[in-house]
């Protein structure tokens, strides 16, 4: 369990704001943060990481007190178990990557855990590079073993993807949650990607001009609910194409693909990678058991 | 003809002591400069980098004052430690540490700021302390900066004229570096061994020089 508190006066582009968070994580889960840029998402992760003072307020970590500013008390980064992935990977350029891994995984650490960590992330075949001769999604990989190396209790990964190719950043999302899946570390990612944010948050926190202003569960942030249908289910629309008079919709349901008809009018609401609901009002569905379809 | 090597020798002497005992008080210099942000910081800055740009005979003058017998500094070194830092290897050592003190912090100082804040930032995220972050990540990531301010600092040294003069003198085995010598000699009209001294110089130089050029080359090419 996380708990935030925290206020912190900030200079953003259009005049000074207060940021001023109240939020509270469960362990184990994986949020979001979801807002306009400048409005304090990226001071957020670093106050938690401990790289920004706050003006006031505290932080609790899994019952450790990392930060109460009525006790004076402010833990260095280094003394608050906590992994963040920045912007820009921030590895260092003099060791290889088995060296970046090594570095930062905590004394006593075995040198088997630091072989899985690069086996699950597909880097043992890289391990001796320097991080300057791998390609942008290599590096955030590496970036990402290296912040869960000393198995930290809260990960903090600032927009990891936004500077990889869409292909590039579907595959990493997976490798993302597969280590979220494997070692259940609370996660707060900053995202602007709404498919990004379907395939890996649990909740949302949308902040908007240094506060919480909505934050709940991806439906109840994102989809509107003036539906009644019987059958309603969150995909992610992954191809729109012209056939005659109708659009025919390719949309991504959990694991499966589904291509719905939608008119003109209906279709030009919607771009590729966008988070969409099918429903359907009134048809009646065939149950069989499973057995005998397969 | 015969060289006489004692000023080359103490040249080289001089040289290493200065460019071994400035590394030491260099880098935390430079990195205290890169990373503070009081307004002393210009002040000391400048206080630095005023070496280059002053007369080295400005320099040495005040330094002849200081450490002469009837200088502040130089009386009490004398009566308390008994050392005498005018016309004496030590003072020269310590008037060159002054006069390439710049030589030292400027290049490493731009090293240390051309560095993302962000290395730093991760290395306390990992759980390192301020002095694991400088010593494994911050140092080996400014090599090229650091092998660049040693070499031109050696050079800056061997090339020193002006406040050897006014501190060391020319007093052979301790003070009469090469440059002196060559002064000595042509005062002298003796040029052909001013020639000798002289060309050993121009080729040092050039060769120290080209060295730093080929090694930034190579890592530059490694990044």
């Amino acid at each position: 369990m996380l708990t935030i508190d925290v206020q912190k006066p900030l200079q953003a582009a259009n005049g000074s704001m207060l940021l001023d968070v109240q939020l509270e994580v469960e362990a184990g889960e994986f949020i979001v943060l979801y807002g306009p840029s400048g409005a304090g998402k990226t001071t957020l992760l670093r106050i938690l990481a401990g790289l920004t003072d706050v003006a006031s307020g505290s932080i609790q970590v899994a019952g450790a007190e990392w930060l109460d500013s009525e006790r004076n008390l402010n833990l260095q980064p280094r003394q608050r178990s906590v992994g963040m992935v920045f912007q820009n990977y921030a590895l260092f350029p003099n060791m290889t990557v088995a060296g970046n891994l090594r570095y930062a995984a905590a004394r006593g650490q075995s040198a088997e855990f630091i072989d899985h960590l690069l086996d699950i992330t597909g880097l043992s075949k890289l391990a001796e590079r320097k991080p300057d001769t791998l390609s942008g999604g290599q590096q955030q990989r590496v970036a990402l073993a290296r912040a869960i190396a000393r198995r930290p209790s809260l990960l903090l990964l600032d927009e990891p993807l936004s500077a990889l190719d869409p292909a590039m950043r579907r595959q990493l999302q997976d490798e993302i949650l597969k280590i979220h899946r494997e070692f259940r570390i609370t996660t707060i990612m900053v995202s602007h990607d709404l498919s990004e944010i379907f395939r890996l948050a649990n909740r949302v926190a949308v902040i908007e001009n240094g506060r919480i202003t909505r934050c709940g569960s991806l439906t109840d942030i994102f989809i509107e609910k003036k539906l009644s249908g019987k059958f309603k289910f969150q995909g992610i629309l992954l191809e729109k194409k012209a056939s005659d008079v109708v659009f025919i919709m390719t949309v991504s349901i959990g694991n499966h693909i589904v291509k719905v008809i939608a008119t003109e009018e209906e279709a030009a609401k919607f771009q590729v990678g966008d988070p969409v609901i099918v429903s359907s009002k009134a048809f009646n569905p065939v149950l069989l058991p499973v057995s005998k379809t397969q | 003809m015969d060289i006489n090597w004692q000023p080359l020798y103490l040249t080289a002497k001089l040289a290493i002591v200065t460019t071994l005992i400035l590394l030491l008080i260099g880098i935390p210099i430079a990195y205290a400069l890169s990373v503070w942000k009081s307004r002393f910081k210009l002040l000391v800055q400048t206080l630095v980098s005023m070496p280059l740009v002053l007369p080295p005979t400005v320099l040495g003058f005040y330094l002849l004052l200081a450490f002469g017998r009837d200088g502040w500094l130089g009386s009490r070194l004398e009566s308390w430690f008994d050392i005498r830092l005018v016309f004496s290897f030590e003072g020269l050592v310590i008037a060159s540490i002054i006069y390439s003190l710049p030589f030292m912090v400027n290049p490493i100082q731009s090293g240390f700021q051309s560095l993302p804040a962000s290395l730093h930032e991760a290395a306390q995220t990992l759980g390192k302390s301020h002095l694991s972050s400088f010593f494994h990540v911050l140092l080996p990531n400014i090599k090229p900066a650091i092998i660049t301010a040693t070499v031109v600092t050696f050079a800056h040294t061997i090339g020193e004229f002006g406040v050897v003069l006014m501190i060391g003198g020319s007093i052979p085995a301790e003070t009469r570096v090469a440059s002196i010598a060559i002064y000595d000699e042509v005062e002298a009209l003796n040029f052909a061994a001013a020639h000798s001294y002289a060309l050993i110089l121009f080729v040092l130089a050039f060769v120290i020089l080209l060295s730093v050029y080929l090694l930034n080359r190579e890592n530059l090419r490694a990044f």
